[in-house]
């Protein structure tokens, strides 16, 4: 854009700066992130203490399994396989078998992705349970903030004709070019970010923390339609499984929009605040 | 090109790296006992909330005869090695006498046959092992608040302390022992009982002959198995490693409802 156009001695393009996202937005973004990391890596701590799904209300060794990740020894060489369903697939190096002080060891998740890095279950658990409340108040307070003030009507939910096949299918092959809004379009969530936050907050959070509550006997006493609700302990302990792992999915995905609609702009905004917008020009 | 390539490099290589020193830095912080207080702090919450949720009698779920497991884990010990133990087994538990002392009114001996005369409860529920896997098998027993009845409670009573034949680990000064602890409120719990069947059959061996407790509000390693004496304490002091229980004694929550 060689050309700037001069309208009421503005100079255009230009760039301004919008508030993005309230403080509440932010503090609890930065807490989640937190919370997550640690849930995530000493859930599969927890995880390799017993490295099999099952799906109904018992579900032990010998009782078949949804998904097992484990080891074979032949002939002193150990090997890693991740079994689902009727399939199994070699996972030496990573899932399984993984080294530990440049040994091969038979370990579920390697050591690089568990907290503690070594098998400690109950510290594993101490971590976890720690940051399950964390991540639950600051969970409360952010939906609580954003009902009271809007946050959801205003930035979260899609308008009508955002939702028509049309619109969405324009977004989808936008963002599969990697062509993101500019302009006054940037000042707000495009459609896809507002229904897979929503269904990120409204859905996949919720989720984790109820499969995680049914697992736990005493909560199940208090209300047994939790358990209803899964079918079993180990049904929620599978879906608990698929949840998190779908989360890990939504990161990596979320992750890499920020890095590529314009990192250090997406990070700014999501630590004070201001968020830049490249303005053309009055009518663009 | 070149300045986003290096600038991309130097993020994932920094992403990378910060990675790498906050996991290692999670096991310096795992081993530092102020940082294990803080994370503790969350158990006495979730005992309240889950107390407060409860309520006293809220019962764990009771399963149907077609909802047991086909086959229900050993786990812990699955047979333990003493001679002692060896001999009553033998015996069939003839010689077997359980203990109640401590802080009870009338300190009392109980044979299997007695503990099989008195009114028992049967329940079928399921077992969570704190590694996450689940069993489901068919209890029967006497409610540990009958036995507590019999035998009165000194006012200073707070903890059942349940003392097992079984050691887990073999050390010197016995601290391997196995032992298990829960307060009155899961003591006088309607589904706490002192089993002495498993699916219609006496305790195997590999169950915990010849009674276990069930406290089917909590995991599986409250569930203490080779009962020989239960002690009533004001506190866990002077208990082996003072947490109230062997695996408590190792890192493990006291209050295992999660």
């Amino acid at each position: 854009m060689s050309e700037s156009a001069s309208n009421d001695n503005v100079q255009y393009p230009r760039t301004i700066f919008i508030r993005r996202h309230s403080v509440v937005t932010r503090l609890t973004h930065w807490l989640n992130v937190l919370c997550l990391s640690f849930l995530l890596l000493s859930g599969l701590q927890i995880f390799n203490a017993h490295p099999e799904l099952y799906w109904g209300h018992y579900g032990a060794n010998g009782d078949p399994a949804v998904l097992t990740i484990g080891s074979d020894d032949d002939r002193g060489t150990p090997s890693g396989f991740v079994r689902v369903g009727g399939v199994q697939i070699p996972t030496t190096g990573v899932l399984g078998v993984s080294d530990v002080d440049g040994e091969p060891f038979a370990r579920a998740f390697p050591s690089w992705a568990t907290i503690p890095s070594f098998q400690d279950l109950a510290a594993g658990r101490r971590w976890h349970f720690f940051f399950a409340w964390l991540f639950v108040i600051n969970g409360i307070l952010y939906l609580g903030f954003s009902l009271l003030t809007g946050h959801f009507r205003r930035d979260l939910a899609p308008a009508t004709h955002e939702l028509s096949p049309r619109h969405l299918g324009r977004e989808v092959l936008d963002h599969a070019r990697l062509r993101f809004p500019e302009g006054d379009e940037a000042r707000h969530y495009n459609a896809l970010q507002k229904l897979t936050y929503l269904a990120v907050i409204v859905i996949l959070l919720p989720l984790m923390v109820l499969t995680g509550l049914t697992m736990s006997p005493g909560v199940d006493a208090a209300f047994p339609a939790l358990v209803d609700l899964f079918g079993g302990r180990q049904s929620a302990r599978t879906i608990h499984f698929i949840t998190a792992s779908a989360l890990v999915i939504f990161v990596v995905v979320h992750v890499a929009m920020v890095v590529l609609s314009g990192t250090w702009n997406n990070i700014r905004s999501m630590i004070t605040g201001r968020y830049a917008i490249q303005l053309k020009g009055p009518k663009s | 090109m070149s300045t986003l390539f290096t600038r991309r490099r130097f993020l994932v290589g920094g992403t990378l790296g910060a990675s790498a020193l906050a996991l290692s830095g999670c096991d310096v912080l795992d081993q530092n006992a102020d940082v294990a207080n803080v994370l503790r702090s969350a158990e006495h919450l979730t005992m309240k909330a889950q107390r407060f949720l409860q309520g006293r009698d809220a019962l764990a779920r009771e399963f149907d005869e077609k909802d047991i497991s086909p086959s229900f884990r050993v786990n812990g010990t699955s047979a333990p090695d003493s001679e002692d133990y060896l001999e009553l087994a033998e015996g069939n538990f003839s010689a077997w006498r359980l203990k109640v002392d401590g802080l009870v009114e009338r300190p009392r001996e109980f044979s299997l046959a007695d503990l099989k005369g008195l009114p028992a409860r049967t329940q079928i529920t399921r077992h969570d092992c704190v590694e996450g896997w689940s069993a489901i098998g068919k209890w029967k027993g006497v409610p540990l608040a009958s036995l507590l009845r019999l035998t009165g409670l000194k006012p200073t009573a707070r903890y059942v302390v349940l003392h097992c034949a079984d050691e887990l680990e073999q050390t010197l000064d016995g601290s391997g022992r196995y032992y298990e602890s829960i307060d009155l409120i899961d003591a006088v719990h309607p589904q706490t009982i002192l089993a002495y069947q498993m699916n219609g059959d006496d305790l195997s061996v590999g169950h915990g002959a010849p009674l276990r407790l069930r406290v089917e509000r909590q995991l599986g390693y409250k569930q203490a198995k080779y009962i020989m004496r239960v002690e009533l304490v004001d506190s866990f002091t002077g208990l082996w490693g003072g947490n109230g229980g062997y695996w408590e004694d190792r890192g493990y929550e006291w209050y295992a409802g999660i």
